[in-house]
């Protein structure tokens, strides 16, 4: 479906619903297009491709608001039920006033800048080099370690695209694509099966990185050969930039104007107070050229603008979109991150671990949860205990449990490793004092 | 052919009721027989048989072992209430097919979100991409398969309206509020699914299933001496309309508002090794993550899972018996006939201890040369068929409940969960624990709150010394993810006691 031909549909759509009783609406059309190459025993195991289409409306009618979806988009004479049917059912519902579009004033007007978050070449990329790509990673490993088990290798790539229009005047439309290889290795000893993953990913076909993709992979797993579980007692955690999301996550949810509004955050009423130690300084920039989560306008429409999230540990905003901003008296800012970017320090991992006399290296978490009101959180855990600066052992089967208010002010070291190719550009972090769980 | 497209729109408003149900449409040219509900579903899907077998002609024809197709229509609502007020809607409505081929363990997949039949064959001919020996497909005469009904609807969700929908979801707000005045906050959600589907592979085998899910929920905040807590309390069942009642409003709004209250004062255990007593009902997360997952096939036949060269051996005590069941009625992880036409059957994963069998899928069954177990399951059309649980528990065991409390000097009572997971290989798996209380001296003293609890997969199920006579089926919204896809499972367990796993905690 053409950039025209989603316009086309989604303007009628949006002019359907304000001539049949809607007083503003907005609608989404998308497209994507991806496909899958799984490999192992040296055969295809899984060839998966998929094209989905799907359109959103938000209706709004008589300060009354409901949402409909759906995969059906081409059949205008059904669309044009479905608009009708809802906004009738929508007309049962509570009055709420907070419920409009943004104010046009905020919508991005299509003056900016190429962010380059698509390849132009996405359609002439050979499938037969799909494949082989595919295989390459298998051939990385296999039969190199007689403690390996079982080899997976994938090559996925997809091309998204979307449209949206408001009927205040906003017209906006976004194209990504993606290129990813990934490889996952078992391997065991005996007993135990631990795997390890890798992957790579890029915009642009001619930047991923399709070399030591497997090897890595049977490295994660190899290393983790003989892990067991340690005394419990409080050290230092040093968190490896690929799972530090999963720290950040609830701190970013709890600045959620929803969960604001809810009372389900722990950091209400705390801009402008300390929330972190000095170390911790966090920027979300939507203008990063070929960034992962890079956009000129968020999923309502808002121009996005460069925001200090955290900077020297001071919370300096939330993430509140136009309903909860309206709901709260606050501006709205955007309900959702772009490239959140924590500003790194100067040392490499090796660096960090070298300043560690006796702590714990996560490389991974397996479950836990956290609990958005107070703040506490409990996860498990696998990695390496780390001792006068050297790995000494892989350790897994243990938690960590604490609060977050306590723990991104126990932050001590930043390091320098982010990873560009993902839209959180996080580095490894160390925290002091942690309660880990084991024997 | 020429007919009227019928609208396959419902919405969350659904002003006009009825429209839904499968008209009845005259197709001509068929000199297949089939039955009245059979044809009900084709021309749901407005295809005939000849249509089907041209299709899978087209997915066969490059030398594939075996094809499906998988034909879903799935029309969802939701409602939500926020601030007191019922002040959104939302209805989805999805549509298509997805076509797979297998060559060996090898699998071709592509799905369309039409049944027009020129979109269908395009899908199959991608599907078919991989096996490469073109060969010619002699069709299979078509074989019916009626299925078992686990999940009778007395009022089907198409013909609800929103209008009969709100008062339950307005009045369970307003019972919380009413119940404690600590309430500061509530969120409700309601939720019904109507899916239709239809199977039809190269053996022949046409099958359909109509299923339907039913989800009532309320998140509660509560605040106390400067203090806020929240927990939430859900049912989800297989259930039409019928599924909304007074009962189960007073319930839900009794059940959230003593579990946030339970939640002030809560602490948290010593950090280490503890006994664990997990009480009936939801605790059965502790064998979906510990064992069912490590005991899908796919995992065993890529030697993947630490369960990899255990069948037929003894894994735990002689008194524990656990199930993998799809037949439990209006269970949320119930199925009348798997994602790939099988029959769902009740499966013995651990019979007086020992292992008796994995949950199969059509590749894994054919891998081990055993027969299907009806655990071949998918997200939807877009999605392949995995091994995937449906309502895993375990049965009745010799002990007592205070028996099994009374025997732990110091460690944890755990009945409320949010969420698990395991890493398949190393088989660690953890639970988190929303509420619980300490054990000291055989005795329930503090309660305790959100803690992580980790352990191994094998030895957890060998640390099982004690199962007592109190089963429960989980009630809840339980949904597993595994590859990317979401399916509503179940679960149950008696009072049982693992002897030891390692619990989130503090340290002196």
């Amino acid at each position: 479906m053409t950039k025209e031909e989603k316009y086309s549909i989604a303007k009628w759509a949006m002019e359907h619903a304000v001539q049949n009783g809607a007083q503003q609406a907005r609608v989404t059309i998308y497209n994507n297009n991806s496909s899958q190459i799984e490999v192992r025993d040296e055969k295809i195991d899984k060839l998966q491709e998929s094209n989905r289409s799907g359109m959103r409306i938000n209706l709004y009618v008589d300060n009354k608001y409901s949402s409909i979806s759906t995969s059906r988009i081409t059949n205008k004479k059904e669309l044009g039920k479905f608009i009708e049917e809802a906004i009738a059912g929508t007309r049962y519902l509570a009055e709420d006033e907070a419920r409009t579009l943004p104010d046009p004033d905020r919508y991005y007007k299509g003056d900016g800048p190429d962010l380059k978050s698509v390849d132009p070449n996405f359609t002439s990329v050979d499938p037969q080099q799909k494949v082989k790509d595919a295989f390459a990673l298998e051939k990385e490993v296999l039969g190199t370690d007689e403690r390996i088990i079982s080899v997976s290798t994938s090559y996925s790539d997809g091309m998204s695209g979307s449209v949206m229009v408001a009927s205040n005047g906003f017209e906006g439309n976004s194209e990504n694509s993606y290129y990813f290889l990934s490889a996952s290795v078992s391997v065991t000893d005996g007993e135990a099966r631990p795997s390890g993953n890798w992957y790579e990913s890029a915009i642009f076909s001619d930047k991923l990185v399709r070399k030591d993709i497997a090897k890595k992979a049977m490295k994660r797993a190899i290393d983790r050969l003989g892990q067991a579980k340690i005394g419990s007692g409080k050290m230092p955690m040093i968190v490896e930039n690929k799972s530090v999301g999963q720290l950040l996550e609830p701190l970013i949810s709890a600045l959620n104007g929803s969960s604001i509004q809810q009372k389900q955050s722990y950091l209400i009423g705390m801009k402008g107070e300390k929330i972190g130690s000095d170390l911790m300084t966090l920027t979300d920039d939507p203008f990063i050229v070929s960034g992962r989560g890079s956009r000129l306008f968020d999923n309502e429409g808002m121009a996005t603008q460069k925001r200090a999230v955290v900077e020297n540990g001071v919370l300096k905003t939330y993430y509140i979109d136009t309903y909860y901003g309206k709901k709260l008296e606050m501006e709205a800012t955007s309900g959702s991150t772009t490239n959140l970017v924590f500003k790194p320090g100067k040392k490499d991992l090796e660096g960090l671990l070298a300043d560690i006399d006796r702590g714990i290296l996560v490389t991974g978490f397996n479950g836990g949860n956290s609990n958005g009101v107070t703040g506490d959180f409990s996860y498990g855990i696998e990695g390496f205990l780390v001792e006068k600066g050297k790995l000494v052992k892989p350790v897994a089967e243990m938690n960590i449990t604490g609060n977050f208010k306590q723990i991104w002010n126990d932050l001590v070291a930043v390091g320098n490793d982010i990873d560009p190719s993902r839209s959180w550009r996080v580095p490894s972090l160390v925290f002091a004092n942690v309660d880990f769980s084991g024997i | 052919m020429n007919v009227t497209r019928r609208s396959f729109i419902k919405t969350g408003g659904a002003a006009v009721a009825g429209t839904m149900v499968l008209p009845p449409l005259l197709k001509s040219c068929q000199n297949i027989q089939i039955s009245p509900d059979v044809k009900s579903y084709l021309d749901h899907f407005e295809v005939t048989p000849e249509m089907l077998q041209k299709v899978i002609a087209e997915a066969m024809s490059k030398g594939g072992d075996y094809a499906d197709l998988f034909f879903e229509h799935a029309i969802s609502n939701r409602l939500g209430l926020e601030d007191g007020k019922v002040n959104s809607a939302h209805s989805n409505v999805d549509y298509g097919v997805g076509v797979r081929v297998l060559k060996g363990d090898q699998t071709g997949f592509a799905y369309t979100e039409s049944t027009n039949l020129q979109d269908m064959l395009k899908v199959a001919k991608t599907a078919a991409n991989i096996a490469n020996d073109p060969v010619t497909f002699s069709q299979n005469g078509i074989i019916e398969k009626s299925i078992p009904n686990y999940y009778k609807v007395s009022q089907k969700w198409e013909n609800s309206t929103i209008e009969e929908k709100i008062p339950f979801v307005q009045k369970l707000n307003d019972r919380l509020f009413e119940l404690d005045e600590k309430v500061t906050k509530a969120r409700v959600f309601q939720r019904d699914e109507t899916s239709y589907v239809m199977f039809y592979s190269s053996e022949g085998l046409l099958t359909y299933d109509y299923r339907p899910m039913a989800t009532l929920g309320v998140v509660c905040v509560m605040e106390k001496d400067g203090g806020i807590e929240n927990d939430y309390s859900a049912r989800s069942v297989r259930k039409g309309f019928e599924f909304m009642d007074d009962n189960l409003v007073e319930e839900l709004a009794q059940e959230a508002v003593k579990k946030t209250n339970f939640l002030f004062g809560g602490g948290k255990p010593k950090a280490g090794e503890l006994p664990v007593v997990l009480g009936a009902g939801g605790s059965g997360i502790l064998l979906h993550e510990a064992m069912g997952h490590p005991f899908e096939a796919d995992f065993n036949r890529k030697g993947e899972s630490i369960f990899s060269d255990k069948m037929g051996k003894s894994i735990a005590k002689d008194f524990i018996n656990i199930v993998e069941d799809g037949t439990m009625e209006n269970n949320r992880g119930a199925i009348n006939v798997d994602d790939e036409g099988n029959d769902v059957k009740k499966v013995y994963l651990v019979k007086d201890g020992v292992l008796e069998s994995y949950l199969h899928d059509r590749i894994s069954a054919k891998h081990y040369g055993v027969d299907p177990t009806g655990n071949g399951r998918r997200q939807s059309f877009r999605h392949v068929p995995l091994p995937r649980m449906r309502i895993t528990y375990m049965e009745n065991g010799p002990h007592t409940t205070d028996d099994i409390i009374s025997s732990v000097d110091y460690g944890v009572y755990v009945d409320n969960f949010t969420n698990g997971q395991v890493k398949i290989g190393a088989g660690d798996f953890t639970f988190f624990v929303k509420s619980g209380y300490l054990i000291e001296k055989g005795k329930l003293t503090q309660p305790i709150k959100d803690i992580n609890i980790i352990g191994n997969g094998p030895q957890a199920l060998a640390d099982i010394t004690m199962a007592a006579g109190d089963y429960k089926t989980a009630t809840g919204t339980w949904t597993c993810g595994k590859g990317g896809q979401s399916v509503p499972v179940g679960m149950g367990l008696p009072t049982v006691l693992v002897k030891k796993l390692t619990v989130g905690g503090t340290s002196a």
